[in-house]
């Protein structure tokens, strides 16, 4: 009864994923279709257009001219997409798969750096404010994550640029390639450095989300009739965190990391803008500002398969881990 | 006073319970919910403390065990085996000398499987042996361990919490609404288990809105009204209406169904507009004026009442004078 | 006799009352001020003075100048007044649309909540920032496209606050009362339902501004947004980039600090009001 009912959740939230995925793709498609572009020389890229013979012209414009219907351009695209073909880059002159592919890898890396220092550290702090609610530890952690609440990201990203690579000069300053450096004598020490700063950005930002959440659950925890009949069996405050608190905080702390991939991928294209950091973020940037419609297109429906996979993964998370679904509901 | 002169093991005198709170537009005003309670237990005994639910019986409980939340004042004399207690006392108390039996299973961790919840996460092989005899003594099975709470059936899960009260053999057991939603025949089942814990010398308060349950099955009863316990008098005294002290005890005694049932008509205050003086006041049929100033308790035949008219009767005296002051 | 004291509340030094309309009524004073001041130093900032280059923060120019010579002070009074403007406009549009959507799928049936649910949980799926740079890319960059972007994309969290709420209200004891004693729903909506709404649809509209704030600034900042010729915040720190390497930093910084302010303000506007409302809250 148990693994037919995982199923069928699991199955359920899947379903749902899928949909929502398609949903943005539509969306962002018609919002391209909008723009007034020429559809085929976006989705060729320039210089292969340029260099193009008329017969083939012809063949693309049917495929993905004007004059084509819309929901027909857009099954088109959806199909390609589908293979693996996401057209070509009108700024890069490669094919789109290719950078996301390359840029993902690079964003990831921040993002996860990012993922686990803001989870781990907000935890603690959401734990340390909620249990120690009203006095000065709470008031010092809540303080910080409501500031950092109005911090505008990306010039959180500007100040700790100025200060470490300008003034301080520990970091370089800007381009993943030292100048006078050929591209493949970059060491992963290299890559590291490039890192550290956006990385640092990003987790600091990303702290006062889990921080504040976690002192919420804190607080309820403390106040739910088990944490007061733990007391009431001579517990002391401390060990009932670490026994019940944690035990129960953990779950709701995980899933909402899972489900804010969204906010650190909206965060890390601000941090890439600044630190010129060659991720996903700055691709999207530079699609969007060169309209470089393939590209764009292409980010935003993996950013959003991305994050909708964070999302499904919070969710199976409780089915899976919470014996109250797991087991189901009562035994008789 | 020879009848009351049994060993105590809880007596609690002029306790006084309210809460500093924000109103609507952050008005910050406070809200008495208990004012001047008396009540005690003795060796050997289960005292109910009786009122209608919502009343604030359950917060008698939480202060007595020094876990109301701190937007608290409490104040007043709480002696535990004739030692005034302080809040630094109340906790080394807690969960050993007295134990809680809470009203149900929401009191356990969720996450956390019934066994070590128990346990409290200890491991040595006392802790388990004790835990696995207390539970065949309860007749859980074997496999109730490896339960999470929300497994449990009724039954189980109060023969659960009665085995985490009992793990350190405690004097005293606060019951607070043990049974809710049993029938009268089962919830008397059920206390059995309470009886026996009491024969063995010590003492349980029991507290509940069901006086038919506390008649059946408790020694004493303190009647609870708007905030206070205006009698305290043993089962006995219920046989007939006039060997009870207090006018809304007589009138919780002609609601009975064997007496009548004839209820009380109007409702308990509110807390935010309790009377001057005494809170029964408005509703009864002895109302004089005197009725407004303090209302002092007294003794009158092996119990106390908390009203002017009625029988004369000794003022009530602190059984443990000066000692325990410092 | 002296009874000894178990427990104690934890005595509130001020009133809190009094603070937090304190609070409240500064904040929203302040932010007049500040939108007044902007529009009437428009001007200023635009005037520069090639004799008064790249100075650094003085008596006579507080937040320096830039390398035209302009006050950066007027610059960002001016730049704020423009996102606090557009942030009002967005964030009142986006929590009409939260409104509608959000009392919609609370009333309309299971399907229409279902449909409005993927809804909000599609917006929130995308990156706001991502959205926005769609948005301002199919409708051009400038004013309108980052208003619109900005409204369309911040309604979802107050459209579930307020399904939620309607939902609960329409599930409340006097509501379902008043239903039986004939009152027609209209009736009902108006008299029960909506002043317990309203209160919690201005709180949330109000914690809606600085969101939108931020985000129009972000996106200005990526060029997506108003246009270079405008001194809003996003341009000032985006132009400020090609400066930090040259040491001027008070280009980044003050600008970056005031707006940190503003949003700050508006957050502390909002919460007061909530904790005006809503005391459960004040305990906090």
């Amino acid at each position: 009864m148990e693994p037919k009912y995982l199923l069928g959740f699991v199955g359920k939230s899947v379903i749902k994923a899928v949909t929502l995925i398609i949903g943005v793709s539509i969306i962002a498609f018609i919002l391209i279709s909008a723009s007034p572009l020429d559809p085929v020389q976006m989705n060729v890229g320039t210089t292969a257009y340029i260099n193009m013979s008329p017969e083939k012209k012809a063949q693309l414009e049917e495929y993905w001219g004007v004059d084509t219907p819309p929901l027909e351009r857009y099954l088109n695209w959806a199909e390609d997409f589908i293979h693996g073909d996401m057209g070509m880059s009108l700024k890069y002159n490669r094919p789109v798969a290719e950078i996301i592919g390359q840029k993902f890898l690079n964003s990831l890396a921040l993002m996860a750096v990012a993922w686990v220092l803001s989870g781990i550290i907000g935890f603690i702090l959401g734990i340390v404010a909620g249990a120690n609610r009203g006095r000065w530890p709470d008031k010092l952690i809540k303080g910080y994550a409501l500031t950092l609440a109005s911090t505008p990201t990306f010039w959180l990203a500007l100040v700790i640029l100025m200060v470490f690579s300008v003034w301080l000069g520990w970091f370089p300053f800007g381009m993943t390639v030292p100048i006078g450096v050929n591209a493949a004598d970059v060491t992963i020490f290299d890559h590291l450095q490039h890192l550290i700063l956006p990385a640092i950005t990003l987790s600091v930002v990303g702290v006062a989300n889990i921080a504040l959440h976690t002192r919420e659950k804190m607080i309820d925890i403390m106040e739910s009739d088990y944490f007061l009949y733990a007391m009431a069996r001579g517990e002391k405050k401390w060990t009932i965190i670490r026994r019940h608190g944690l035990r129960n905080i953990m779950l709701p702390a995980l899933t909402l990391q899972f489900a804010s991939i969204s906010e650190i991928f909206g965060g890390s294209v601000l941090v890439e803008q600044v630190f010129s950091y060659p991720g996903l973020g700055q691709a999207a940037v530079t699609a969007g500002l060169g309209g470089d419609v393939s590209l764009l297109l292409g980010i935003t429906v993996v950013t959003a398969c991305f994050v909708f996979a964070g999302n499904l993964i919070a969710n199976i998370l409780y089915g899976v881990v919470d014996p109250r679904i797991r087991r189901g509901q009562g035994i008789g | 006073m020879s009848c009351l002169d049994k060993h105590h093991i809880l007596e609690i005198e002029d306790l006084s319970v309210s809460f500093t709170q924000y109103e609507k537009g952050l008005r910050q005003i406070e809200l008495p919910v208990i004012s001047k309670l008396h009540v005690s237990v003795h060796s050997g005994e289960i005292v109910a403390v009786v009122g209608s639910s919502g009343s604030g019986k359950s917060l008698l409980a939480h202060a007595v065990l020094g876990l109301l939340p701190n937007n608290a004042n409490v104040r007043g004399r709480i002696f535990f085996n004739e030692e005034l207690l302080d809040p630094e006392k109340i906790k080394n108390l807690r969960g050993k000398e007295i134990s809680l039996v809470p009203q149900s299973v929401n009191y356990l961790d969720p996450l956390m499987k019934v066994g070590p919840q128990v346990r409290q996460g200890h491991k040595d092989q006392k802790t388990i042996q004790r835990q696995k005899k207390l539970f065949r003594h309860y007749d859980l099975d074997e496999t109730t361990e490896g339960l999470f709470p929300f497994e449990l059936s009724g039954g189980m899960a109060r023969r659960v919490l009665l085995s985490s009260a009992m793990m350190e053999a405690p004097q005293l057991i606060i019951a607070d609404e043990p049974t809710p939603g049993l029938h009268l025949e089962m919830a008397k089942k059920a206390m059995e288990h309470f009886r026996a814990f009491a024969d063995a010398g010590n003492g349980v308060l029991l507290i509940t809105h069901d006086i038919e349950l506390a008649l059946e099955v408790a020694d004493r009863i303190a009647v609870f009204y708007a905030g206070t316990t205006v009698e305290e008098a043993k089962v006995d005294d219920f046989d007939c209406e006039e060997t009870l002290r207090h006018p809304y005890t007589k009138a919780l005694w002609r609601a009975l169904p064997q007496n009548g049932f004839q209820a009380l008509p109007g409702n308990q205050p509110y807390v935010k507009d309790m009377p001057q003086g005494c809170p029964f006041g408005p509703r009864c049929e002895h109302f004089t004026e005197e009725c407004r100033g303090e209302i002092p308790v007294k003794i009158v035949r092996c119990g106390t009442v908390r009203c002017i008219h009625g029988e004369p009767g000794e003022a009530s005296h602190h059984h443990h004078g000066e000692r325990g002051e410092a | 006799m002296e009874l000894p004291i178990y427990a104690s509340a934890k005595k509130v030094k001020i009133n809190q009352r009094k603070k937090t309309i304190c609070i409240f009524c500064f904040a929203c004073l302040f932010l007049v001020v500040l939108t007044v001041a902007g529009t009437m130093l428009k001007d200023l900032a635009m005037t520069t003075d090639f004799t008064q280059r790249n100075l650094a923060p003085s008596l006579e120019h507080p937040f320096g100048t830039d390398w035209m010579g302009r006050d950066m002070l007027a610059r960002t009074v001016s730049g704020l007044s423009m996102s606090i403007l557009i942030g009002l406009l967005a964030a009142s549009v986006s929590a009409v649309i939260a409104a509608i959507l959000g009392t919609m799928a609370a009333t309309l049936g299971k399907k229409v909540d279902a449909a409005i649910t993927w809804v909000i949980d599609l917006m929130m799926g995308v990156p706001h920032i991502v959205l926005l740079v769609l948005i301002s890319f199919a409708l051009g960059k400038g004013f309108w496209g980052v208003t619109i972007g900005v409204a369309v994309t911040h309604w979802p969290s107050l459209a579930r606050v307020i399904r939620g709420e309607v939902m609960q209200m329409r599930e409340a004891p006097y509501v379902k009362v008043a239903g039986k004693l004939g009152q027609g729903n209209l009736t009902i909506a108006v008299r029960h339902i909506l002043p317990h709404v309203f209160p919690q649809f201005l709180v949330g509209l109000i914690l809606l501004f600085p969101h939108a704030i931020l985000h129009e600034a972000a996106v200005t900042f990526l060029g997506f947004g108003l246009s270079p010729e405008q001194p809003a915040v996003g341009i000032i720190l985006s132009e400020s980039m090609s400066y930090l390497s040259s040491g001027m930093w008070w280009l980044a910084v003050f600008p970056g600090l005031a707006l940190i302010l503003t949003v700050a303000l508006f957050d502390m506007a909002g919460g007061s009001l909530r904790k005006l409302i809503d005391p459960f809250s004040a305990h906090n």
